[in-house]
C-alpha cells in the first residue's frame, strides 16, 4: 500500500493481547472461558455468559462462512479509498464466533453469503497481522459449492 | 404503577433554517432553535429549568445558559450516543418533570455537517468524525477500522445486505422508501431537497457501500432544533396544542454494530422490539392505533427494519409493505416521515422527526395526515435506541 502509513492499526491492550499476539504468530485465537468454555470475539475481560474473568486463547480452525458484506465505493478514509471499491465482510467462524474482516484471494469467484472461508494473515508492519479470509478451494470443483 | 404516561407534553418547537451551508456555528444554531422553541412555547428563558442533550452534541448546558440568560439549571443530562439518542431526550426530560426535578425541559440537537459547513478542531467540530479517525485504534475500532469498515454507512450495509439475504428484500425496496419520501419533502419548504426522484433515479444512482446507493443515504445539514417539554398541567395552558408524551422507552442491545455483531441477532429481541413493546404496553396501544411514524432513516433500509420491529408488518415483510404504498402519504396505511425525513428534509440527528411529530399533532404538516391522533417518533434503530408516542 502507498499509503500504508495512514492505515488505522490496532493498539493491543490487556484484555484483547493474545488475539493479535496470535494473529502475529498466524494462529487465529479466540477468546474462551475457562468457567463455561464459551468462545467469544471482540475480546473483553469478562465472560458473558457467565461473568468469569478467568479466560485463554483458543486456536480455531480458521475455517468459517460469509456472513454478510459489502462493497465500499466510497467516500472513506484516505487511506483506503485507493483501493476502493473494496469489501468489508463479516464471517461466521465454525465454532460460532463473527469477524469484521476483508476477503481476498478471491479472484473473479462473486462473492457471496454463504461463501466458505478460511483464515489468511496478512502481515501489516512488525508487530501487527490483520486476520483475512479466502475462499475454501472447492473439494469438487463445481462452482455451485461456492453458492450458499 | 407509576410510569410516564401522559406525565409530560412538548408545547414549543423552534429550528434554524435547513441548509448545506449555514455560515453560522453549532452554537449560534443550537441558541437560535431554543430561543424559537422557547418563543412558540409562550415561555421566556427564565422559565426554563433542564436541558437535555445527545451526549456527542458540542453545545454544552453552560454555554447555552450563559448565551440565552437562563439563570438557573436544575436538571441537566446527556443521552449516550447521537441517533440513539433522539427520543431518549424526551423520556429523560419527562422523567426529570414527572418526579418534579424540573418543570420546563429544554431537548435539542445542533449540527453542522454540509459539506461545505463551519468546522471547528475536536471531534465533534463539525464536518464527518470518521474523517478524523486515528492512526492508532485504541478503542473497539480496532476490531473494524483497520479492515476498512469506517462509515456508519458502510456498518449499516453490512445489516441490511443480511437482511436482503434472509428475507428477499430488494434495493427497488429501499428506492421505494427514498421515493416516498421525496414526495413528502416536495410539499416541505423547510426542505433541503425537494426536487422529485423517480424509482429509477434510485437505481441509477452511485454505490456508496454496495447494497446502499447515494439516493439511500441521508442528506449532511446544517442545523438545528429544538423542542420545549412542560407537565400535563401546565401544558393545558399552551399556546398551541399540546403533543403529550403518551409513552417514551429506551433500549440498548443485543445489535452491538460497532462490536462486529451486525445483524446477528436479529430474529431475537432487538433493541426496537424492545422499546416497541415497552410503549405499546405503556399506552394500551398497538401499531394499528398509529396514524403516522417518524422513523429515524439514516439510510432508506433503516425504515424497513423500523416498520418490521414495531410491528407494522412482519419480519422480512417490510420490503412488499412499502411497495404497497403503504408508507406514502395521504393514502397509505401508515404515512412515514412526512416531512421528508433525514433522507429529503435534513439531518439533524433525526431530532427534526419530533419536531415533524409534533406539527402532526398540532395540525400542521406539510403532509398533513387527517385526524392525526396519535404518532410514533423513533430514535435510530440500532444500538442504543429509543422511541416516544405522541398523541393530541
Amino acid at each position: 500500500m502507498s499509503q500504508k502509513s495512514e492505515t488505522p492499526v490496532p493498539v493491543p491492550n490487556f484484555d484483547n493481547a493474545g488475539f493479535w499476539e496470535g494473529c502475529r504468530n498466524h494462529e487465529l485465537r479466540i477468546q474462551r472461558c475457562c468457567a463455561c468454555s464459551a468462545l467469544r470475539h471482540h475480546p473483553r475481560p469478562l465472560c458473558p455468559a457467565c461473568n468469569s474473568s478467568d479466560y485463554d486463547w483458543h486456536k480455531v480452525s480458521g475455517r468459517g462462512t460469509l456472513y454478510t458484506f459489502t462493497i465500499v465505493h466510497g467516500p472513506t478514509l484516505a487511506a483506503f479509498a485507493a483501493h476502493a471499491p473494496y469489501n468489508v465482510a463479516v464471517v461466521q467462524l465454525d465454532e460460532g464466533p463473527y469477524l469484521v474482516t476483508n476477503i481476498v484471494e478471491y479472484n473473479g469467484t462473486p462473492l457471496r453469503i454463504g461463501l466458505p472461508v478460511e483464515v489468511v494473515f496478512n502481515d501489516v508492519d512488525a508487530t501487527i497481522s490483520l486476520p483475512k479470509f479466502r475462499p475454501v478451494k472447492p473439494m469438487s470443483g463445481s462452482a455451485a459449492t461456492l453458492k450458499d | 404503577m407509576t410510569t410516564l404516561r401522559d406525565r409530560a407534553a412538548i408545547i414549543g418547537i423552534g429550528q434554524t433554517a435547513f441548509s448545506k451551508q449555514s455560515g453560522i456555528t453549532e452554537h449560534r444554531a443550537a441558541c437560535e432553535a431554543i430561543r424559537a422553541a422557547i418563543d412558540d412555547a409562550g415561555l421566556a428563558p427564565k422559565d426554563i429549568d433542564g436541558f437535555v442533550r445527545y451526549d456527542i452534541e458540542s453545545n454544552t448546558e453552560l454555554a447555552l445558559i450563559y448565551s440565552l440568560g437562563i439563570p438557573h439549571l436544575r436538571f441537566f443530562a446527556g443521552v449516550t450516543s447521537g441517533g440513539g439518542a433522539v427520543c431518549g431526550t424526551l423520556v429523560l426530560a419527562a422523567m426529570a418533570i414527572a418526579t418534579g426535578q424540573a418543570r420546563n425541559v429544554v431537548c435539542f440537537r445542533a449540527r453542522n455537517r454540509g459539506k461545505r459547513s463551519i468546522s471547528t478542531p475536536g471531534k465533534f467540530g463539525g464536518g464527518r468524525p470518521w474523517e478524523r479517525q486515528p492512526q492508532q485504534v485504541a478503542d473497539f475500532y480496532q476490531y473494524h477500522t483497520p479492515f476498512g469498515l469506517i462509515t456508519p454507512a458502510q456498518e449499516m450495509a453490512l445489516i441490511y445486505h443480511r437482511h436482503m439475504h434472509e428475507y428477499g428484500t430488494t434495493t427497488e425496496h429501499f428506492g421505494q422508501v427514498a421515493v416516498a419520501q421525496r414526495t413528502h419533502a416536495e410539499r416541505n419548504p423547510n426542505a433541503v431537497m425537494r426536487q422529485p426522484i423517480t424509482l429509477s433515479d434510485h437505481q441509477s444512482s452511485r454505490w456508496i457501500a454496495e447494497p446502499l446507493r447515494m439516493l439511500d443515504c441521508c442528506l449532511e445539514t446544517d442545523g438545528a432544533c429544538a423542542v420545549v417539554v412542560t407537565s400535563r398541567e401546565r401544558a393545558r395552558d399552551a399556546q398551541h396544542t399540546p403533543a403529550y408524551i403518551l409513552a417514551g422507552a429506551q433500549a440498548e442491545g443485543p445489535i452491538h454494530i460497532q462490536l462486529s455483531d451486525y445483524f446477528t441477532h436479529r430474529n431475537e429481541e432487538t433493541g426496537g422490539r424492545s422499546v416497541a413493546k415497552q410503549i405499546y404496553e405503556m399506552a394500551e396501544v398497538s401499531p394499528r392505533d398509529i396514524n403516522a411514524a417518524m422513523f429515524y432513516d439514516h439510510f432508506s433500509p433503516a425504515v424497513l427494519t423500523s416498520l418490521e420491529d414495531y410491528g407494522f408488518c412482519k419480519p422480512g415483510e417490510s420490503g412488499p409493505f412499502v411497495a404497497a404504498g403503504n408508507i406514502q402519504w395521504p393514502h397509505g396505511r401508515l404515512p412515514v416521515n412526512t416531512h421528508g425525513g433525514s433522507l429529503s428534509e435534513a439531518f439533524i440527528h433525526g431530532f427534526n422527526h419530533i419536531l415533524e411529530g409534533v406539527r402532526q399533532i398540532r395540525g400542521t404538516s406539510t403532509c398533513q395526515v387527517e385526524n392525526a391522533e396519535l404518532v410514533l417518533v423513533t430514535s435510530s434503530n440500532t444500538d442504543p435506541t429509543g422511541a416516544v408516542l405522541l398523541r393530541r
